[in-house]
């Protein structure tokens, strides 16, 4: 069992809900991620995803787009993401660690090499938003082959086919994408998640995870009561932004608390 | 290559050019994808859709363009006789229209009363301006600022056509990057608008269909060449940016053997320089803009800024087609600087008195250093793909010139 499938399966036990923070890693600076990614453990994150910078982030909205132009400018890259992990392995051999990021960094260190390099530093799942099912079965498989989860988005308007095409080829949890948009945008339609997510666990037979769109303590519930995990993003690149690099990691820490209290005064049962 | 014996049959069903071309989007754009992919289809073998379609490029475009035999030209180059397709003679002066229809017809059938589209130098702005007027629909252009600021008279003529520019502040605030915005605008107004891609680039169905509705050229090319000259030219040249002219004139010629084909990118300050915009020359395959393909990035994957005296080839990228055409020995490419261009620009103005675009002026000047190395009974056609009135301010200025 991998670590990410061990965090769920201890969480559902519990009865709680999982908190999947997202940080860009090398933002605001290469050497504020570390004590950002240990703050989010002391708020209580279950899982972290740390995003990898592309020069050309699609799917993202302007908050994550000015992130990954913020750690491209200090230098942030593929290989110094990977060595981030390890140092965070140092402390932490428990927290589940997701790469989030594009497709090319990862081509142009070459998949063998990443897969390798990536479980070595202790990566435990990779999602590589611009490889949908369809383009990255060798990849998936390749990813599983070094022990990691290979994670898939899925959307609002997924066929059911693809979302047996994503519970086939991925494992972990899948990353609802809660609506059509780019990352950090407004519009969040509870009701219309809540309706979405019984047939994509039956679908994919593994927990769901929904992101995009949730911004505060009370949606992040209204979410969890619904979902495995809640995925928030763009809300703390905010947070980072105006915090200041000194500042930080205490502020982040504040807001994730928030969240993980909110999450866990859902009752046992729903869900 | 099994071309002599299987007729060129690319993309797959998947949309794959070989390795490259397919389908690297986010999840939440593969409904979308999936939809026109369907639309598409269903278009293209409808007999109702192609007439209204060649109806359009004749009466609105102005098509069949001629083939001009540059005589003046040839005989001062000294060598091959260079003849021209003239695609600037098109309504709004470029090949970039005849897409800019087929997509606008595509969106309509598909109801969706909302266009929108990226521009670098704003030609492809322009273009779907021009056609979301003639059809009645709302249009929305995504332009780096720096593009904006760098091409004016564009920008208001988008204006004046009823479109909506939004300048792009983000990355390096051109092309690349009002690309980048424009899908990002289309994955939240997935409903109601239709995203025109202006290349052969991007998630299939894109590359596919923009050759297709660019075929156009190469086809009223081979009918044309044997009533001009009695046979099929030796060479086909056209420049490269993400390379829609060239795709378009280079299709129908696939499979006819003994004519070779010649892509030009630009090559900026010079390829050694890597100041330059030259991707099937100087890059290496990876995945951008949803499509597998030849990329300018450094070695960590990321996408680096290029140079080119025409924004038209101003791209780091290059449609995926091309890559396959390249790797299978199809067709060739070769690499064209700022100077070598705004020469064949300066020369086509004074032995013809046609103004060439810049981009086009690539392909010019390979033509005319290729002619220089042949025989005179050697054909050369090239895709004179544009007319160079948007350039008269970046002409003006290498020459030290002020309006």
């Amino acid at each position: 069992m991998s670590k990410i499938q061990a965090r769920f399966s201890a969480l559902q036990q519990a009865g709680r809900r999982a908190l999947i923070p997202f940080i860009t890693a090398g933002d605001p600076s290469g050497d504020a991620t570390l004590p950002l990614m240990r703050a989010l453990v002391a708020g209580g994150a279950d899982i972290i995803e740390l995003g990898v910078p592309f020069s050309d982030p699609m799917a993202d909205g302007p908050t994550i787009q000015r992130a990954s132009e913020r750690a491209l400018a200090g230098g942030m890259s593929l290989r110094k993401v990977l060595e981030i992990v390890r140092a965070f392995r140092q402390g932490d051999t428990d927290t589940p660690v997701v790469l989030m990021g594009y497709a090319n960094p990862i081509e142009a260190m070459g998949v063998d090499r990443f897969a390798e390099a990536a479980a070595g530093a202790g990566v435990d799942g990779v999602l590589v938003v611009d490889y949908p099912p369809q383009e990255s079965e060798a990849f998936a498989n390749r990813l599983k082959a070094s022990g990691m989860d290979p994670i898939f988005l899925l959307a609002p308007t997924s066929s059911e086919a693809r979302m047996r095409d994503v519970g086939r080829f991925g494992s972990g949890y899948i990353y609802y994408v809660s609506l059509t948009g780019v990352t950090g945008a407004g519009h969040l339609d509870h009701g219309q998640v809540a309706a979405r997510i019984p047939a994509i666990r039956e679908a994919v037979g593994m927990p769901v995870g929904v992101g995009f769109g949730i911004r505060d303590a009370a949606s992040a519930r209204r979410i969890g009561e619904m979902a495995d995990a809640v995925v928030i993003g763009s809300r703390i690149i905010e947070e980072i932004e105006t915090a200041g690099e000194a500042e930080a990691p205490a502020r982040v820490e504040t807001f994730i608390r928030g969240i993980r209290e909110a999450l866990d005064t859902i009752p046992r049962e729903a869900a | 290559m099994q071309m002599a014996d299987a007729p060129y049959n690319l993309p797959d069903a998947q949309g794959h050019f070989g390795p490259y071309g397919g389908v690297f989007v986010a999840e939440t754009l593969i409904p979308a994808l999936d939809e026109l992919s369907r639309a598409y289809e269903a278009c293209r073998k409808d007999p109702e859709f192609l007439a209204e379609f060649a109806y359009e490029l004749k009466h609105y475009v102005g098509r069949p363009s001629p083939i001009y035999h540059a005589v003046r030209w040839s005989r001062e180059v000294g060598g091959a006789q260079i003849y021209l397709k003239r695609e600037d003679l098109n309504h709004t002066g470029a090949h970039k229209v005849n897409n800019c229809i087929g997509q606008a017809m595509l969106a309509r059938r598909m109801g969706k009363p909302r266009v929108i589209a990226e521009t670098g130098a704003g030609q492809h702005g322009v273009a779907t301006a021009t056609v979301a007027a003639r059809y009645g629909m709302e249009c929305v252009v995504y332009m780096g600022s720096e593009d904006v600021r760098r091409q004016a008279a564009n920008v208001y003529r988008m204006k004046l056509l009823g479109a909506r520019v939004v300048p792009v502040e983000s990355g390096s605030k051109t092309l690349k990057d009002a690309l980048n915005e424009a899908m990002r605008d289309w994955v939240t107004n997935i409903a109601d608008t239709f995203y025109i891609i202006g290349t052969v680039a991007g998630p299939h169905p894109y590359p596919a269909m923009v050759r297709d509705f660019q075929r156009v050229i190469g086809l009223e090319c081979i009918e044309q060449m044997p009533e001009l000259v009695g046979r099929q030219p030796d060479y086909v040249v056209a420049c490269v940016g993400g390379g829609s002219n060239a795709m378009g004139i280079f299709h129908p010629y696939i499979d006819v053997p003994d004519v070779r084909l010649i892509g030009v990118e630009a090559a900026g300050d010079g390829l050694d320089t890597g100041r330059h915009a030259a991707s099937l020359s100087a890059g290496k395959p990876g995945v951008l803009h949803g499509n597998r393909t030849y990329l300018l990035q450094n070695e960590d994957g990321q996408i680096i800024e290029t140079h080119s005296v025409s924004a038209g080839l101003d791209y780091p990228g290059v449609g995926p087609e091309h890559a396959w055409l390249k790797d299978s020995g199809r067709a060739e490419y070769v690499g064209v600087t700022d100077a070598e261009a705004l020469q064949a620009f300066h020369d086509l103005c004074r032995f013809e008195g046609i103004i060439p675009a810049l981009e086009s002026s690539h392909a010019l000047a390979h033509a005319a250093r290729l002619a220089k190395t042949l025989p005179q009974d050697k054909v050369i056609l090239v895709n004179l793909s544009g007319r160079g009135d948007k350039d008269m301010h970046t002409v003006a200025e290498k020459s030290g010139i002020q309006f």
